[in-house]
């Protein structure tokens, strides 16, 4: 086996090696932020954190903590590089992204350090593939300084509920609006599209509601085309907690529960689109 | 207008939504006496589908002090409200249409599980009420079956297949293909299904005849009658008078009124061959029009031709040949003025109908026109 010889000799001068029995729980977190096709790798001692911004007013993380990775490995503080997400996804799949059970691909990840490409090792029914991937010049992420002291209002949801709302939302709509307040309507996500308006209102008191904690009334406007990716992150998660602060600011965390029954996160920050007057 | 609906019936009220969007562009909503009447029409004019759904089909039906509210809107823009049907059974409870005043908006409230709550402001337009006069009664022949059977039957022909033709005898039903005269026959596959009497709830037929009419709108039926497990009606009379496919039962109504293909293919012999005896009805009493102004379509109750019937063509007709079909209901207006001209609208001519007003129609009957007059005939004959 001249190539695990060769992995062995080489892991020595790697700064970053993570190994995954199935590559899938990599992937599909990784889909749930493709949006754009540059993403920022950040590693750390914690794990692997992934960001992809949107026309500077949309960022989508993920985070895949040290313990989804059956290796892993880092020999600094923090290793950064930035690579074509679209590329990364189909090397991931080069095996054809099977869903039968029992077949999974796995995944070696590494990476030798400022200007060296990320290589990644796949295999699947022993067939290996060696992909190299150039990484570009990791550019600073923006700092949305969303803090959670700042949030004034906060509900977590299941899942299934807003995927219904959102596989419905009229896309003739330029933006989607969310209103939080602590009195009616509680939790309204509304559309202003071609053929009318509509509204779908979450009462407090809903099974679907898992924490509702509104503090004042809020409407804010979001752009439709920014916020329509989130919801591949929604479909991927089992729970999504909405929150927005003082100045408009909009996060949603998902709550993603991989193959294997482990959780992982993902964040959308989104900007208000503009200042509505509040009812 | 205020409507509830409950349980099992908002997806029977989505289902004929959808059946409607195979039909035409828009959707014709009209609080009748008799229930609410749902109503399109396609852009030829050839197609005509109505839904009524009667007070009792709701749990709350009030309609309108007001009587006159009707209204047409892009029903592309209803569909979306009952957009997933499976999410509809899985989670509606209650569906209330309203028609706000204050707002001009129709506002179609889904209530769901969980508590959610979906609001639809959709805006809409003013119309005048649209109305096809067609008498099922008067037809010679009428077929009833399970949906089950027609779904099986229609199965066989290609999605693609645009035009199917029915022919019946006394004791059989041949349903085929219908293939366009100026296609190559040595390359056109032709699929016959024959169906005995028996396999028929229903099998009325006085005279044997065959008519070619649109697959899509029957399809479009079929997939409401199915869902709701009723059986479907067919009506027909002799080639170019219209097909009336029917679902009924206590508390609704469907019927599809489509246009015939015209038995004679060739523009030379067309006008010989093909007179038909077009009138305007009298009344509309006999099928739910309670509007005296209704816009009329696919006008006409035919008769035999017999031989008294000399072919006679009036003078004005061919000036409104070449109208132009139109969704505006201005000019639909306008026509009201002009003689009443009484076309056999058949999409497979690309003819069009004018349309025309209950006013004219009761002052000048037997009108006799052409049956098929049609802007292809025209630039042949010219």
């Amino acid at each position: 086996m001249p190539l695990s010889t060769e992995s062995q000799t080489d892991n020595d001068q790697y700064i970053l090696i993570a190994s995954l029995d199935n590559a899938r729980n990599l992937s599909n977190i990784l889909k749930a932020i493709s949006l754009r096709d540059h993403a920022i790798f950040n590693a750390t001692q914690n794990g692997l954190k992934v960001t992809v911004e949107d026309s500077k007013c949309l960022q989508a993380n993920a985070f895949i903590q040290t313990d989804i990775f059956q290796e892993y490995t880092i020999k600094e503080d923090a290793v950064g590089f930035q690579v074509n997400l679209t590329v990364l996804l189909d090397c991931l799949n080069i095996f054809g992204g099977s869903t039968v059970p029992g077949v999974c691909t796995a995944l070696k990840m590494c990476y030798n350090g400022y200007g060296h490409p990320l290589t990644l090792f796949l295999e699947e029914g022993g067939v290996v593939t060696v992909c190299k991937i150039n990484t570009e010049e990791p550019e600073e992420p923006i700092d949305f300084d969303f803090c959670s002291t700042n949030v004034t209002n906060k509900v977590i949801l299941q899942s299934d509920s807003l995927k219904e709302a959102f596989s419905e939302l009229d896309m003739t709509s330029e933006v989607l609006q969310i209103t939080m307040s602590p009195s009616h309507p509680y939790f309204r996500l509304s559309t202003f599209g071609n053929s009318g308006n509509a509204h779908y209102d979450y009462p407090k008191d809903s099974d679907m509601m898992e924490l509702f904690q509104c503090t004042k009334t809020q409407t804010n406007r979001y752009k439709m085309s920014l916020l329509k990716p989130s919801t591949k992150a929604l479909g991927l998660s089992c729970k999504v907690s909405v929150r927005t602060d003082v100045r408009g600011f909009l996060s949603l965390q998902y709550l993603v529960r991989n193959d294997d029954g482990q959780i992982c996160f993902v964040e959308y920050y989104c900007c208000p689109d503009e200042e509505v007057e509040e009812e | 207008m205020d409507c509830v609906a409950t349980g099992g019936n908002v997806k029977v009220l989505a289902k004929a939504i959808h059946s409607l969007s195979r039909i035409g562009d828009e959707l014709y909503l009209e609080p009748v006496e008799d229930g609410l009447a749902l109503r399109s029409v396609n852009s030829s004019r050839s197609a005509f589908a109505c839904f009524l759904l009667s007070p009792l089909f709701f749990q709350r039906y009030q309609t309108p002090s007001d009587q006159s509210f009707r209204c047409k809107m892009p029903i592309k823009s209803v569909q979306s409200v009952f957009k997933s049907l499976s999410s509809l059974e899985r989670s509606v409870e209650k569906c209330r249409i309203q028609f706000n005043n204050e707002k001009s908006r129709l506002t179609i409230t889904l209530h769901c599980k969980h508590g959610l709550l979906k609001t639809h402001n959709l805006s809409f337009q003013d119309c005048e009420s649209l109305q096809a006069v067609f008498d099922k009664d008067s037809c010679a022949n009428m077929l009833q079956a399970q949906s089950r059977l027609m779904v099986d039957t229609v199965l066989h022909f290609p999605p693609s297949l645009e035009e199917v033709n029915l022919s019946v005898s006394n004791d059989r039903v041949w349903l085929r293909n219908h293939i366009e005269e100026d296609a190559d026959s040595s390359r056109a596959m032709m699929t016959e299904l024959c169906l005995s009497s028996e396999e028929f709830d229903q099998f009325a037929v006085n005279t044997q005849t065959s008519i070619t009419f649109c697959l899509k709108e029957l399809r479009g039926l079929l997939v409401f009658a199915e869902s709701s497990g009723l059986p479907i009606s067919i009506y027909f009379d002799e080639p170019g008078s219209p097909v009336i496919l029917s679902v009924t039962d206590s508390v609704l109504e469907a019927n599809f009124v489509l246009a015939t293909l015209s038995e004679d293919l060739h523009p030379k012999n067309h006008v010989n061959a093909n007179t038909k005896h077009l009138q305007a009805e009298q009344t509309t009493d006999d099928f739910m029009c309670d509007d005296m102004d209704s816009v009329l379509i696919a006008m006409e109750t035919s008769e035999l031709p017999g031989p008294s019937h000399v072919p006679s063509s009036p003078p004005h007709n061919t000036n409104n040949r070449k109208h132009p079909a139109s969704e505006d209901e201005e000019e639909e207006e306008a026509l009201v003025e002009r003689p009443p001209n009484k076309k056999f609208c058949s999409l497979f001519f690309g003819s069009v109908l004018p349309a025309s007003s209950q006013l004219t129609n009761r002052t000048i009957q037997n009108q006799e026109v052409l049956a098929s007059d049609s802007d292809n005939e025209d630039q042949t004959e010219s």
